[in-house]
């Protein structure tokens, strides 16, 4: 049986629109995992009281239970308490949800590795809490954490493929479904893997040109 | 016996009374009083551990304190008094391991303080920094990074970090510790200028050569109080206290 070059002709649309709202969760996604993950590791790194416990316990629930977990209980069970999300918004949301425990994990590890040397230092010019973290503390924490943040994005985009789980026309459902529909299984797989490399190899290596730059002044080329 | 006849002892600028600090049960500094005068040199000395770097970080507020008062040109500082930020920004601070930031050059690094603490413009600010740079001739690394300096070349940006800042006192905390030998005298050699050009300077060092030509008074420090004070050139040749003697002693072979 030879490679069938016709069947991805004629559906490469499809694929071009399934890439193209696997790339939009993907984005969104990753982007609030990001916002979640800063804030909650400034939380823990300033031992904001109280608010701190919540955060523990948000990044241990997010860590320790699978993604797909996450996303049937928004999809199925949220609505039955009266709140009903598009398939969209619950992808975004439980990437975002577990995206930001790995996120804050990261960003805390940065802003701990600031040594304490760092910190009399830039008080020591008189600076105040918000220009110790803005040129002080931030630079330095985004440097170290850079690679753990990249490698888990990557993860993130990878995790997109759990989505198809709930009504969500991504490339990982559109694959499953061409293949219930026609059994053409060599060419639907071959393309799902160049889609997922096509979008994944390029961020991967965004990445190590963003790290190279942060990482620059401190450790030279 | 300073260089010069400095410390006009009408003016004082720093004056500490009754400085207290304790960790957790421990006291580390057990009622220290300390005059600063403008224009003095005071060289603390001290075995380790008996609270000489610890009474550098009260004075600009990196540690608290639990008892006592610190007055900068007569207002008390911190909680209550003059803000702590507001303090560092008139008392300049060098460290043993220099502390440079990494991220950034040494213009900026230089120019941290000056620009966003005290909000100065930013052409005064470049044109001060270059003079000072000149002054500890390192005006042709302005564009380099800590990682290519040596360790005495980082220190001498570190002084330059803070004299940017127009201190009116400079805390220097063992500042020659981490240097190579070759390397501690092009710093001392930029202090040694400092004194010459009438800056206040605490400074804590082991370096008793420096001490001796440098200090107008030396404060010796023993567990947590100041176990003897007086004119450099008498705590060197005669030291009242057993303490010091024995301290002294250390440094000399026969």
């Amino acid at each position: 049986m030879g490679f069938n070059w016709g069947f991805i002709v004629k559906f490469l649309p499809n694929y071009a629109a399934a890439v193209a709202l696997t790339v939009k969760l993907a984005v969104l996604g990753v982007s609030l995992s990001a916002v979640v993950g800063a804030v909650c590791g400034l939380v823990l790194y300033f031992k904001v009281k109280v608010v701190r416990t919540i955060v523990r316990g948000y990044i241990e629930l997010s860590r320790n239970t699978p993604l797909v977990i996450q996303l049937f209980f928004l999809y199925y069970g949220i609505p039955k308490l009266g709140l009903k999300l598009s398939g969209e918004a619950c992808a975004i949301i439980g990437l975002a949800f577990l995206g930001g425990g790995y996120m804050a994990e990261a960003f805390r590890g940065g802003l701990e590795s600031v040594s304490e040397a760092q910190l009399e230092s830039g008080l020591s010019v008189g600076l105040n809490a918000w220009q110790m973290t803005r040129f002080v503390i931030l630079p330095q924490a985004l440097s170290v954490a850079a690679p753990a943040l990249g490698a888990n994005c990557v993860f993130l985009i990878k995790e997109t493929s759990v989505v198809s789980v709930i009504a969500i026309q991504d490339v990982m459902s559109l694959t499953k479904e061409l293949i219930g529909m026609y059994y053409n299984t060599y060419e639907t797989l071959a393309i799902l893997v160049l889609c997922y490399s096509l979008i994944l190899i390029p961020v991967s290596l965004a990445f190590s040109l963003i790290e190279r730059r942060l990482r620059h002044a401190e450790f030279g080329d | 016996m300073g260089i010069l006849a400095r410390g006009d002892d009408s003016v004082e600028i720093l004056k500490i009374k009754g400085l207290k600090k304790t960790y957790g049960g421990k006291t580390v500094i057990n009622g220290v009083d300390l005059t600063i005068s403008r224009g003095e040199v005071a060289v603390v000395l001290g075995p380790s551990g008996c609270g000489k770097t610890t009474l550098l970080k009260c004075v600009n507020g990196l540690e608290s304190h639990q008892g006592g008062v610190i007055l900068f040109n007569g207002q008390p500082l911190g909680e209550g008094g003059l803000k702590w930020t507001l303090a560092r920004q008139k008392i300049g601070m060098v460290f043993q391991s220099y502390d440079l930031f990494p991220h950034m050059t040494v213009l900026s690094n230089v120019m941290l303080g000056p620009l966003r603490a005290q909000k100065r413009a930013k052409d005064e600010v470049y044109a001060q920094a270059l003079e000072l740079l000149d002054r500890v001739g390192l005006s042709d690394r302005r564009d380099d990074y800590p990682r290519q300096l040596s360790g005495g070349q980082k220190q001498r940006i570190a002084i330059v970090r803070a004299l940017c800042m127009n201190p009116e006192l400079m805390l220097f905390d063992e500042v020659t510790a981490s240097l190579d030998p070759e390397m501690v005298r092009e710093v001392l050699d930029v202090m040694m200028g400092l004194a010459k050009r009438g800056m206040t300077m605490l400074i804590v060092t082991h370096e008793m050569e420096f001490a001796k030509a440098a200090a107008d008074r030396i404060i010796f420090m023993d567990e947590g109080v100041i176990a003897e004070e007086s004119e450099a050139g008498d705590f060197f040749k005669s030291p009242r206290t057993e303490r010091a003697k024995r301290f002294l002693n250390t440094f000399y072979f026969d």
